[in-house]
């Protein structure tokens, strides 16, 4: 079962279960979940789904707005910043495509930006599931509080779950070794792109708030590479932050800014993005040359 | 305190003593809809969050906000700012200023029961995130809710046909009346409505 599926299961359990759960949706996803009182398909009108949300949260309701991410971040972006933020109201926003699922479908399904454009709002928790079941952690998290939550799924996924709402260890190297910190569905490719190299990998799907405090106990050496599924460079204002008083050198992974103008497959954006465990080694080779990685000592 | 009694609460505001008050488009409206119509229960939300100081006038007159702070509107410790905000100031119902979000907003309230009015502008109505709303709230019959647009004319393009029209051609109940008369105005927002409603109120300077 995809996240997608499963996050549409528990939707549909929320709305028995929590009378206070509305779901507005736009168009995406109508078919999916069953007609209830409190599903509202406004058609394809993803401004008004968002303005839709906060006014139900005006009302103390929880209201899920669910599409595409272009379509339910970046076209309505205004609408998250006023009708959310600015009313100091949240809702819970779950969106489907993520970076590059929507391969097939060219640059207008593709919302690679979206974690770093949500970042910039106060106060939001972003979830970046690696599994189904970690949706499910994130989505009972969501509804327990009343504030901003933005949840990204993906087709992408890792063998097992992880409970990434804090950061978790999950190889841990020599204290020298370069820390890998794998967002998301990043986890399997990190994996293998450090087999047999003395790596530490770390695995994190809740970004914000991000874990500061965590990171700074985990981290043990001086190199530290960032592995995210969406643009790159995403979170490293906040991992340099984290380890601001510490030597260090930090490399971010994550989609290219640039456009490829490739369909194809999720999996061939993935390694055009050298998001594959092919690239992330090669990445990890080239920013850590003359490291640990090479059994010496980084000039720093 | 009175609709007379407004003229000074705007001095006290701008400190303009010398302007002719009745001008601004949105006064009347502002009046008859917290004088004669909204009820403890009901939402207003000012969409059109542009030049809300009739709107503090006739919250302070209605003892919705202090009269001292109309003294220091715009003053980086006054709740009261060119555009309203309803976390510094709660009876403002919305934070405004950016246009085209207060009625998809009041959409939202209104499926949750609520009884809503929503104060607009013809130059608003630009704004395409206003006629999502409008259909939708058409389409969903949404009777508790109220639009309420002051048409003075300014939108660049104009509205060929009128505003009412629109809005009925997407199943509201919509009509024209004179934005200066109370008894009108009163009338038209308190009728009883199967359908969503929209009183285009209309000001001419």
């Amino acid at each position: 079962m995809t996240q997608r599926d499963r996050f549409y299961e528990l939707a549909a359990r929320a709305l028995d279960e929590d009378e206070r759960v509305e779901i507005v949706l736009a168009d995406i996803g109508e078919s999916a979940i069953p007609p209830h009182p409190r599903v509202h398909n406004l058609g394809i009108r993803e401004q008004l789904m968002v303005g839709v949300a906060a006014g139900l949260a005006l009302e103390g309701r929880r209201a899920i707005a669910h599409s595409y991410a272009p379509f339910l971040v970046e076209r309505p972006f205004e609408m998250l910043k006023i009708d959310l933020a600015h009313q100091g109201v949240g809702a819970v926003l779950v969106s489907v495509g993520a970076s590059y699922d929507g391969a097939r479908s060219g640059r207008t399904h593709q919302a690679p930006e979206d974690v770093a454009l949500v970042s910039t709002l106060p106060g939001w928790t972003v979830d970046v599931p690696g599994h189904p079941d970690e949706v499910e952690l994130a989505f009972a998290d969501a509804l327990a509080v009343d504030d901003p939550v933005y949840l990204r799924l993906t087709e992408e996924e890792n063998e097992s779950a992880h409970d990434g709402r804090t950061l978790q260890v999950v190889r841990r190297g020599s204290d020298e070794a370069p820390f890998v910190l794998a967002v998301g569905p990043t986890l399997d490719p990190a994996l293998a792109a450090t087999a047999g190299l003395d790596a530490t990998v770390a695995y994190l799907s809740r970004v914000r708030p991000f874990p500061a405090a965590a990171l700074r106990a985990a981290v043990t050496g001086v190199d530290v590479l960032l592995v995210e599924p969406y643009l790159a460079g995403t979170s490293s204002a906040e991992v340099a932050a984290a380890l601001s008083d510490r030597p260090r050198r930090l490399a971010a992974l994550g989609t290219q800014r640039a456009e490829l103008r490739r369909y194809g497959t999720g999996a061939e954006h993935r390694a055009a993005h050298g998001l594959d465990a092919a690239g992330i080694r090669r990445s990890l080779q080239a920013a850590f040359a003359g490291g640990a990685l090479d059994g010496q000592r980084p000039a720093l | 305190m009175t609709y007379d009694d407004l003229p000074e609460l705007l001095t006290r505001l701008t400190g303009d003593e010398k302007h002719d008050w009745s001008s601004l488009s949105t006064l009347d409206v502002l009046w008859v809809l917290h004088d004669r119509v909204l009820g403890p229960e009901d939402a207003f939300l000012l969409s059109k969050g542009h030049g809300p100081a009739a709107f503090y006038a006739v919250l302070a007159a209605k003892g919705r906000i202090p009269l001292d702070e109309l003294d220091r509107f715009g003053a980086f410790d006054s709740p009261l700012g060119h555009h309203p905000d309803r976390v510094l100031v709660p009876a403002a119902g919305i934070g405004s200023g950016s246009l085209g979000h207060g009625l998809a907003i009041g959409v939202g309230r209104a499926l949750a029961g609520r009884r809503v009015f929503v104060l607009l502008g013809d130059g608003e109505l630009d704004e395409g995130s206003n006629w999502e709303a409008v259909q939708y709230a058409g389409r969903a019959v949404l009777w508790g809710l109220t639009a309420i647009v002051v048409d003075n004319a300014s939108a660049t393009h104009g509205w060929p046909g009128g505003i009412e029209a629109r809005f009925a051609l997407e199943g509201w109940d919509a009509v024209r009346v004179d934005g200066r008369d109370h008894d009108a105005l009163a009338e038209a927002l308190t009728r009883p409505a199967s359908a969503p409603r929209c009183v285009v109120a209309e000001v001419r300077p």
